[in-house]
């Protein structure tokens, strides 16, 4: 599914550059539900953005579903983003002026799809999010965890292959957390591969794989029993 | 450009930036508003000006004589000069080329009447160029012809006022008018654009005026109009040379003013047209430059309403938004704006000289208005400023990467 080689990524600061990923090498299986753990500036989510194509390596290989993304256009990036990648933010990132299944339609409008056809995919999958109700509010009129199921509903809308969570859990309360991991690991269940760059323990164990990183190296790579967020909802 | 998706994602964009919208139209609307006004304006000055020329041809020449004011070749001063029919041989034979139309003129002033209903007209006797010279339409009959000419027949024309005086609701076409106790068969009725005194004139052929009212071959003006292909500054040298002909002929000095006079509506057409373009093109100047500063409003606003999207744009982006579509809809947004306050500016300006225009007459300001090329040609150039508006911003919006977009601040 996913492929990295030997991932290089450096940031100019000033006159000097900051060395962020230093030969980073990783592999995710079709159905795999992986956690990159690492402290602040450990660079886990310059990681998950080069894999979310936002980012480009410096030296390396990434291979994504058999596909090789290196120098991409902008206009190939953004086809490739809408048809592999589904992203999940720590901030939600709906649009504000757009109500929730407008937003969850959005990535179905840059496929081209016509608006009926939009319309009814993006309700189907508000639905199974458990938020057909509220379709027609916009993101300020719901909760927190209910605006992050959005974005779920968003990022599954266009069917990719795979799932980026960046902190999904990192503005919610704990609670609110188990629920968006439960439906996570739901999804996982259902077969889609899903990455998600976290710092808390409890939400990395509900995975099935960690991946810690330190100072732009792989510490350790290890599969974990999963601990199912539905005994604590 | 007709996806109606790509126009709902539009207005949904301008609704939600309601105020600032409308905002940076102001601008616009407030150059095109300025614009059309003072272009209604101008457009109302030079109705004034082809008002004023309507009635004649504005290639006309009058040549009128007096009396001299300066002796010259042993004649004293205070001598009478008379025009006579050979004066119009001559200017015709040795002009032929730079001359249009030309026609004698004899004014006579005469009791007209039929019936029991009397009057006093003015009339004019002419040859037949006198109608192309004069803009005469014909409402019923014929005008004065060649053969009239070379007949003396007793024919004339009448203004349409005449037969409303003379005829009160019979058709006069036909009938005889007595002149002065003569009768005249009346061949033909006119209208004319020059008001109501030149529709109380009777034409009658210059030959027969001749004959019956002093049996000489006087004329008392002669008229005629300049070859049309003729520029201004061609026609300008060619009244020139004629007076100065003229002048020799009837022995008068060249510094004589009032002996014999020609006067080239090309001097007054030139000036006016001067006047007309120099003001047309301080209005584009004033218009365009007012636009401008609309422009860069516009752009600017939308440079403001792009960072603030950023955001959005960013997610977007990630959300597989091409760079084009961005593009698009930033360019769009402000086409719309600039050409929707465009079209208000355009329209309040048309209301107001609707409104004003009357009121302007007196300021030699008639029927002020705009006609449909410029409001044609105001949507092409509102749609290019658009764009122009909008190329900067939505250039700086696709370069946005999605990546810094969304990194939480």
């Amino acid at each position: 599914m996913l492929n990295i080689k030997k991932l290089h990524k450096s940031y100019p600061i000033g006159d000097s550059s900051l060395h962020v990923l230093k030969g980073i090498d990783l592999s995710v299986e079709n159905g795999e539900m992986v956690a990159i753990m690492g402290s602040s500036g450990s660079g886990k989510s310059t990681l998950l953005n080069i894999i979310g194509m936002l980012d480009e390596a410096d030296e390396g290989e990434y291979i994504l579903d058999g596909v090789p993304i290196k120098n991409l256009t902008e206009k190939k990036a953004a086809i490739y983003r809408n048809k592999f990648l589904g992203f999940i933010f720590q901030s939600f990132n709906l649009i504000n002026y757009k109500n929730a299944l407008d937003n969850v339609a959005l990535p179905l409008y840059y496929q081209g799809i016509k608006r009926q056809e939009r319309q009814e995919k993006a309700l189907f999958h508000l639905e199974k999010v458990g938020l057909k109700a509220w379709a027609h509010h916009l993101p300020n009129e719901l909760s927190g965890g209910q605006k992050q199921r959005v974005a779920i509903a968003r990022a599954l809308a266009a069917n990719p292959k795979l799932l980026l969570a960046d902190e999904p859990t990192g503005a919610l309360d704990t609670k609110t957390s188990y629920e968006i991991m439960d439906f996570i690991q739901h999804l996982n269940d259902e077969g889609k591969t899903i990455l998600i760059v976290t710092h808390e323990e409890d939400i990395a164990h509900m995975c099935k794989r960690i991946v810690r990183l330190k100072d732009g190296v792989i510490m350790e790579d290890e599969k974990v029993e999963q601990v199912r967020a539905s005994q604590y909802v | 450009m007709f996806d109606r998706d790509l126009w709902r994602e539009i207005f949904q964009s301008i609704n939600m930036n309601r105020t600032r919208s409308v905002l940076s139209g102001f601008t616009v609307a407030f150059a095109i508003l300025l614009f059309t006004i003072l272009f209604g304006i101008a457009n109302g000055l030079n109705n004034t000006f082809a008002e004023a020329f309507a009635d004649d041809a504005n290639n006309s020449i009058f040549i009128q004589s007096g009396t001299t004011t300066k002796a010259h070749k042993g004649y004293q001063a205070g001598r009478q000069i008379q025009f006579k029919n050979k004066d119009y041989d001559y200017i015709k034979e040795e002009y032929g080329d730079k001359v249009q139309y030309i026609t004698s003129r004899l004014y006579l002033n005469v009791n007209a009447s039929f019936r029991n209903e009397k009057n006093t007209y003015n009339v004019r006797a002419v040859h037949p160029d006198h109608q192309y010279l004069e803009n005469t339409k014909m409402k019923e009959g014929r005008y004065i012809n060649q053969l009239d000419l070379d007949n003396r027949s007793k024919v004339v024309v009448i203004g349409r006022l005449v037969e409303e005086d003379l005829f009160l609701k019979t058709t006069a076409l036909g009938k005889y008018l007595s002149l002065n106790g003569l009768q005249y068969k009346i061949v033909g009725i006119f209208t004319d654009d020059g008001g109501d005194n030149e529709e109380r004139l009777i034409y009658m052929p210059i030959s027969t005026a001749q004959r019956v009212y002093g049996n000489n071959d006087y004329i008392d003006q002669i008229n005629l109009t300049y070859n049309p292909e003729m520029n201004y500054d061609k026609a300008i040298a060619f009244s020139n040379s004629l007076t100065k002909d003229l002048k020799d002929r009837f022995d008068v000095a060249s510094s004589d003013q009032r002996a014999i006079r020609v006067r080239n509506l090309a001097n007054e057409s030139k000036t006016v047209n001067q006047m007309t373009f120099g003001l047309g093109v301080i209005i584009i100047v004033i218009g365009f430059g007012t636009l401008i500063a609309g422009v860069v409003g516009v752009s600017n606003i939308m440079i403001f309403i792009v960072k603030e999207r950023t955001k959005e744009i960013g997610i977007r982006k990630a959300l597989g938004a091409s760079p084009k579509s961005i593009i698009s809809i930033i360019l769009m947004e402000s086409i719309l704006i600039t050409a929707i306050a465009g079209y208000v500016g355009l329209l309040i300006g048309m209301g107001v000289l609707e409104f004003i225009g009357p009121s302007l007459e007196t300021y030699f300001i008639k029927d002020p208005s705009v006609s449909t090329t410029l409001v044609i040609g105001a949507t092409i150039t509102l749609i290019i400023a658009g764009g122009i508006a909008g190329y900067l911003p939505a250039k700086k919006a696709s370069q946005i990467k999605p990546i810094v977009a969304l990194r939480d601040d």
